[in-house]
């Protein structure tokens, strides 16, 4: 590793000419190896050790001219074995694809609108949109837990207005799981779709009407194949996090919302099994290694391509 | 007939998602005066909770905690971000680009928890081999500087992008050395990007859960680590209250922010006019 | 203020060493050749333009001149001195960039003196230069104003101020009225050749314009596809061009294309479809050669009734250099109508013809029959 990273500079500082080029790659190479990178490789090694022995055995052991490896794989397989995993795994994905549509589903229509809105009218749209974000995420969520309680707003409300003559049960279901997801999620789903939406060139809408199309077709066939990569990017920025949230499954969900976050760290906190923790966090990360590639790639495109 | 349709479809459904965002902090904020500690009932208008919130000296060592921090992760963050905008803008090709560019995004979607997990072991580990670093103010700084640098480079590397390469080239032509052109040229036309990201990582740092309870270390509690556990075990005014006033906060900064922004835009708008008129 | 634009200073004699000269200049991008082989000598005090479409390398060999890209191969001399090797900012040169590039977050003032302030020049000295250019560009009252406060063609003045403030030996001229409307364009045009020879450095632009490149050139060099075609005079490049693909970027050409039937020492006779050319001039070739004929459309005289044979060049011309056809098209633009006459084998060639009489008695209109003719002495020949 240590030679990877010393041919490397020296590449750097053949062609570094005037631009001191090293230093503004070099920095934060070194600062996102050493911060992001290793830490994954020290998780991917923990998982394959004993606990006991997690630091104090090295998996490589050399002794009388014999190398010795030891992987326990064996977290890895009552990972396999165990079906609360998989079932948690599986639910983590469901639970965030449904806030992925949703959010989709209600942040389209409002990008759509807000990006059509009167140009002077646009930035104290923007700015309404991000003022939820600037506050503190973990003060709303907890505000859901007031709304939807048993004795909460929601529910003394209905009460009192003669709706309902007992509690309807929101709290800690996947409901309010949800619920508490979509609502912090969404603004980053109307954030790329705004961007990409009021870039548009409304020519080319003009140019389907003047052709033939109706405005439902010109929607279909015009309007949301050009914001395919926003959608992409508003997607992965939902899905990919919420894959492996752990807040808001804690204060809102419940006993029928298995999330994987949680897993994670009860498995570290509660159990104090590091590398069953571990094990978790790989598996996890190979859960989202596709979207994450995606995610990557989309925004490379998006550095590079939007300028010719 | 169909325009009015569009347009009220679209007050509507502007609308019902503003209701939708906003009603959980008008929730807290009322919720915050409430004379009784319970949500059920409407004890009248009271200040009660935030003279208690004055006395409550968890909070407000965890809130001074959490300001140190953001402060420190904000500066870090915007160096070390802008330093990899740069890198990624200008030089479209060196060995490792890719992984470069790849680390650098993906902290922005990457669930806390890895990140969390992955960084805390890795310093566990240094701290069994070299001794040091002891979890604290530090590591979760740490931390943080990871998530606000990913931040940091998205918001300066969209600003780099619209500006035209020409400026550059003619400080060079001008007789600019390379450092020069940065500082003279590069970094008064970024800097209100870097503003932008400076503010934004501080209260991505200020508000974060996850990062800090993996990192932090005895005494070093922030805000909303306290409001965290406090939350879980079920409703607390102080939260409402803290939240109050986060909220006012945020809202002053915000307005004096665009009503600047937008005084600066006009004028900017009235003697660009004046300068076509003239010609 | 500014002098007669249409007597060009001289050119230095050519006993001189020239004060630019770029040696085989080779810019490649991957496989592709931006600039194959350009060699040009440029005096000192003259207005060389680069002229040629998009993509054909004026603008890759304008930066490599600046210093912004690296010639693959070649050496560029500056006063004797290679520059190849030296970086932007320690080249004696300077650009006027197509956009202006003028630093948004600084004044007039401050923008024309940034190059002055990175050589480190004396307080006194400096504002002593800064007003001087500020005055030559006749912006004095506008210093303290920022480059969004000024208009197109104020912005641009100050560019020109903040790329001559440093007296470069050198300066670069990229596209200069490309950002320019038309009614504008007219009158920078003279403005700036009045200026720049008012200061009397040397200057290179870049254009696709070839009124820019005709109106402030005193000479032009003639590029397509990485190559240099034809270096001369506005005039030698208009009225001699050497190649077929110069004769029809400049302006407009008729062609004709035929061979060579007599090859004499003072005349050429040529046989093409159209109609045999006598060629007052030898040229270069052999009989029997596949050439090109160039005529240009306000060579060319219009009329309903052949000429008489006094009215030609020469008697030797009688029955050359004629052919009748058909009014195909017209277009009347004021000073000159443009006409478009099909020929008998088909060929549609291109007659201007000046309006200088008010009412004329012949009106010609579309499909009258005509006769088109032109004198030997206006015909050019090419060979490639």
């Amino acid at each position: 590793m240590i030679s990877i990273a010393i041919k490397k500079w020296s590449f750097y500082d053949r062609i570094t000419g005037p631009w001191g080029r090293s230093a503004v790659i070099g920095v934060p190479m070194v600062f996102l190896l050493l911060v992001f990178l290793f830490p994954f490789l020290v998780v991917f090694k923990i998982s394959l050790s004993e606990m006991d022995t997690v630091f104090f055995k090295d998996i490589l052991t050399w002794a009388d001219g014999v190398v010795d490896l030891r992987l326990k794989v064996g977290n890895y397989l009552s990972l396999a074995e165990d079906s609360l995993y998989i079932q948690t795994y599986l639910s983590s994905v469901k639970f965030a694809a449904i806030t992925t549509a949703i959010c989709l589903l209600m942040a389209y229509p409002f990008a759509y609108f807000m990006a059509r809105s009167p140009a002077d009218k646009r930035p104290a749209l923007l700015m309404l949109v991000m003022l939820p974000f600037w506050t503190s995420f973990l003060l709303r969520v907890y505000a859901w837990k007031m709304l939807l309680a048993d004795s909460g707003v929601f529910n003394n409300l209905a009460l009192a207005m003669g709706l309902i003559s007992e509690p309807v049960k929101m709290m800690n279901t996947p409901f309010s799981l949800v619920l508490g997801m979509v609502y912090t999620y969404v603004p980053f789903m109307i954030l790329p779709l705004y961007a990409n939406l009021a870039k548009m060139d409304l020519r080319l809408l003009e140019a389907a009407l003047d052709l033939g199309a109706t405005p439902w077709q010109a929607f279909w066939r015009i309007t949301v194949p050009l914001s395919k990569s926003g959608i992409i990017a508003g997607s992965m920025l939902v899905f990919i996090p919420c894959v492996g949230e752990f807040v808001i499954p804690e204060l809102l969900g419940g006993p029928q919302t298995l999330m994987i976050g949680r897993v994670l760290w009860d498995e570290f906190f509660s159990n104090n099994d590091w590398p069953m923790a571990a094990t978790v966090a790989v598996v996890m990360v190979l859960l989202i290694i596709v979207p994450l590639a995606l995610f990557n790639k989309y925004q490379a495109e998006s550095n590079s391509g939007g300028r010719a | 007939m169909k325009i009015n349709a569009g347009r009220v479809t679209s007050r509507v459904w502007m609308g019902a998602v503003f209701l939708f965002l906003y009603l959980p902090i008008f929730t807290l904020v009322v919720l915050s005066f409430n004379g009784s500690p319970m949500v059920t009932s409407w004890g009248g208008w009271s200040l009660r909770w935030y003279q208690e919130l004055a006395r409550d000296t968890e909070i407000i060592n965890g809130f001074s905690l959490s300001l140190e921090i953001a402060f420190l992760t904000a500066c870090s963050s915007v160096i070390l971000g802008t330093l990899a905008a740069l890198a990624l803008h200008r030089f479209k090709r060196f060995p490792g680009r890719t992984l470069f560019a790849g680390m650098v995004n993906s902290p922005l979607v990457m669930p806390e928890v890895i990140i969390g997990l992955s960084l805390l072991l890795m310093l566990v580990s240094v701290q069994r081999m070299f001794g040091f670093p002891e979890r604290g103010l530090g590591t979760i700084w740490l931390g943080h500087t990871l998530l606000g640098m990913a931040y940091a480079t998205v918001v300066v590397q969209s600003r780099l992008q619209e500006l035209s390469p020409q400026m550059e080239e003619a400080a060079q032509d001008l007789g600019c050395r390379p450092l020069q052109v940065f500082f003279l040229v590069t970094l008064p036309l970024i800097s209100q990007a870097i503003g932008s990201a400076w503010l934004l990582t501080f209260t991505l740092s200020l508000d974060d859960v996850v990062l800090s309870a993996f990192l932090s270390g005895p005494g070093s509690t922030t805000m909303p680590i306290t409001i965290f556990s406090r939350a879980r075990l079920g409703l607390s005014p102080s939260v409402n209250t803290v939240a109050t006033l986060t909220v006012a906060v945020v809202s002053m900064g915000v307005l004096a922010a665009s009503i600047l922004i937008s005084r600066a835009e006009r004028r900017r708008a009235a003697e660009m006019a004046a300068a076509y008129r003239a010609s | 203020m500014a002098t007669n634009s249409n007597s060009k200073p001289a050119v230095a004699a050519t006993g001189d060493a020239p004060f630019l000269q770029i040696k085989r200049i080779v810019k490649k991008f991957d496989d592709v050749f931006a600039v194959d082989e350009v060699s040009l000598d440029i005096q000192q005090g003259e207005i060389f333009a680069l002229l040629g479409s998009s993509g054909c390398g004026k603008s890759t060999l304008l930066r490599m001149l600046a210093g912004f890209e690296t010639p693959t191969s070649g050496q560029i001399l500056l006063a004797g001195q290679d520059i190849v090797g030296l970086a932007p900012y320690e080249r004696p040169i300077n650009m006027m960039f197509q956009s202006y590039a003028l630093f948004p977050h600084l004044t007039v003032w401050d923008n024309i003196a940034f190059g002055l302030r990175r050589d480190g020049m004396p307080k006194n000295e400096l504002e002593a230069r800064v007003t001087q250019m500020l005055d030559l560009v006749q912006l004095k009252a506008y210093s303290k104003r920022k480059p969004h406060q000024l208009s197109g063609g104020q912005q641009q003045r100050v560019a020109l101020a903040r790329s001559l403030a440093k007296r470069p030996k050198l300066l670069l001229l990229d596209e200069p009225l490309g950002a320019l409307d038309a009614k504008l364009r007219e009158r920078t045009q003279l403005e700036l050749v009045g200026i720049i020879e008012q200061v009397g450095v040397t200057c290179v632009m870049v254009t696709h314009d070839q009124e820019e490149a005709m109106t402030m050139a005193t000479r032009i060099g003639v590029m397509s596809e990485g190559k240099i075609l034809q270096v001369g005079k506005p005039a030698e490049i208009y009225e001699t061009p050497n190649c077929r693909f110069v004769a029809d970027f400049i302006g407009s050409v008729n062609l004709f294309k035929g061979s060579v039937e007599v090859d004499e020492p003072d005349h050429v006779i040529i046989a093409t479809p159209e109609c045999k050319h006598y060629v007052s001039h030898g040229i270069t070739g052999t009989a029997g050669m596949a050439v090109h004929v160039g005529v240009r459309p306000e060579k060319m005289t219009i009329q309903q009734t052949p000429p008489r044979d006094d009215e030609r060049e020469s008697l030797a011309e009688v029955g050359f250099n004629i052919a009748t056809g058909v009014i195909e098209d017209l277009a009347y633009l004021g000073s000159l109508t443009t006409y478009h006459v099909k020929l008998e084998t088909g060929v549609i060639v291109k007659v201007t013809h000046t309006n200088d009489a008010r009412h004329n008695a012949t009106q010609l209109t579309w499909g009258d029959k005509v006769v088109v003719w032109w004198c030997g002495s206006d015909v050019v020949v090419l060979t490639r």
